[in-house]
């Protein structure tokens, strides 16, 4: 990391921070649409979320808790960086609770536990333009949004079907926003996609590198594309988490031994500890003798 | 007061923290049409601004920002003076290029079409109206709908631009160009964001 010795409050400085301010302003009033705005450097490499970062750098203020999650767990060093960043650069208060946050930053998954009103979700996006590998040209993708062209994206994913007899995309998954634009939900799990619909929560998306914010508001509808004949459908788990025994948790496989002993873990981690904390238990789980708390 | 005196007092006392306060206030009210967020006032610009207008106007606009003011305002050498010095902002006469309009006198300002609506390439190159009102208590009871309303808002603001109904359609119809609304009351702020339907007006 470069020298923070003589930072700004949330380290960017103002005109940055009003710039990416009216950006937010527009990006909720168009849900789903990518609006562009000038990326400032960050002291840290493209890849970190560096847009999720100034996202959350141009909302946060000292009344906030901010919690960041990378694949679901605080404790990667992704997250780690990011959350000491902000402590940092504006002593905000953090937190690894879901439900004590107003500000979660996150890469790659949605909290299990549903968010509420108040609460803004930051996506950390690599890239946000869901027709790129379609089409290279950011002068054509404006245009195909502009006239809702999106019969490519139709196809794409049907050659899914006639290839795989399924829809194969399991990661940013495209969804239409409020029956208008597609968009990237970023490298997050089909599984979350229905987590976005209606949400109480705000939801913003940084794009760093590619210089895109974009926004669901509360309550919006987010609709998975899919066909008639093969419906949107999440993955499912044979087995409930081995450390909390959920059901209808995303699981992380955990690698347990050198000879392929593994467990299926929740990949939210909060969402794992609290479940743990109130009592529940997998099969594998720590402590004995409390399996009657399981479901 | 001097007018110099007007111009150069009165700014936020804290740049970065008021800016960053009223911003979630904005950010909040744009997320949620129609709901009433309450400011308090971080600033004493001059007549005929308010200080809630001159602090969303501190906390949105610079040299960036090409903003139309209405005839009160560009009438008052200490209102315009204020704007200059504590935001840097750019004035324009247009309002066709305006990215934001402030307005005074909700009752005669200029028709909603009359002002930017971006392109369908770039519909966010469009303005954000500022309207300065009393109140939130207005005889008018609108029912709002849309993203970022759960099931419906009312919203009854003290001041409606003219035939509003009938403007907020063709605005609404326009989707996704359009203009936005911010609406400054005293000491709380609301917006409309061109996502919102008006489903019904009573009196
Ligand atoms: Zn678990």
């Amino acid at each position: 990391m470069t020298d923070l010795a003589t930072y700004n409050f949330a380290y960017l400085d103002e005109q940055t921070k009003r710039m990416i301010r009216r950006a937010i302003l527009k990006a909720i009033a168009i849900p789903g649409y990518q609006v562009p705005f000038a990326s400032r450097e960050m002291p840290m490499p493209y890849g970190w979320g560096t847009g999720g970062v100034q996202v959350t750098a141009a909302v946060l203020g000292p009344d906030d808790t901010l919690k960041v999650i990378d694949q679901g767990a605080d404790d990667t060093t992704n997250a780690v960086s990011i959350r000491a960043f902000f402590q940092k650069v504006a002593n905000v208060r953090v937190t690894t609770k879901t439900s004590e946050a107003t500000i979660i930053q996150t890469r790659h998954r949605i909290p299990e536990m549903q968010l509420q009103a108040g609460q803004t979700l930051v996506y950390q996006v690599p890239i946000p333009e869901p027709l790129r590998f379609l089409e290279p040209r950011e002068t054509e993708t404006r245009k195909m949004h502009a006239l809702e062209e999106y019969g490519l994206m139709h196809v794409k994913l049907y050659e899914d079907i006639a290839r795989h007899g399924h829809i194969a995309t399991t990661y940013a998954y495209p969804v239409k926003v409020e029956g208008r634009y597609v968009m990237d939900p970023s490298p997050t799990p089909k599984f979350d996609n229905p987590k976005m619909h209606m949400s109480p929560a705000l939801q913003l998306f940084g794009a760093g590198r590619e210089k895109r914010i974009y926004a669901i508001p509360p309550y919006t509808e987010v609709v998975s594309l899919d066909f008639e004949d093969h419906p949107f459908e999440i993955q499912t788990f044979s087995q409930p988490c081995a450390l909390c025994g959920a059901k209808g948790s995303y699981l992380d496989e955990v690698i347990l031994d050198d000879k392929g002993g593994s467990m299926f873990v929740c990949s939210d981690t909060d969402f794992c500890e609290d479940r743990q904390a109130k009592g529940h238990r997998g099969a594998l789980a720590p402590e004995a003798g409390t399996a009657e708390a399981a479901e | 007061m001097r007018v110099e005196t007007q111009v150069f007092e009165g700014g936020f006392s804290d740049s970065v923290l008021n800016a960053q306060n009223v911003f979630r206030a904005l950010m909040d009210a744009m997320a949620n049409p129609g709901r009433i967020v309450d400011v308090s006032d971080l600033t004493t610009p001059p007549a005929p601004l308010t200080p809630l207008a001159a602090s969303i106007a501190a906390t949105l606009f610079d040299h960036d920002a090409t903003v139309w003011c209405d005839r009160a305002i560009s009438g008052s050498a200490a209102a315009v003076g204020w704007l200059k010095f504590h935001t840097g902002l750019e004035l324009t006469g247009d309002t066709a290029e305006a990215d934001f309009a402030l307005i005074s006198d909700v009752n005669a300002m200029p028709s909603l079409e009359s002002f930017c609506r971006g392109t369908a390439e770039y519909p966010d190159r469009s303005t954000t109206l500022i309207l300065q009102i009393d109140s939130f208590d207005g005889a008018d009871v609108l029912t709002l709908e849309g993203p970022g309303i759960k099931e419906t808002q009312s919203f009854s603001p003290s001041h409606l631009p003219r035939m509003f109904r009938d403007q907020w359609a063709a605005n609404r119809a326009a989707f996704p160009r359009g203009v936005d609304l911010v609406f400054a009351a005293k000491g709380a702020l609301a917006a409309l964001p061109r996502t919102t339907r008006i489903t019904k007006t009573e009196a």
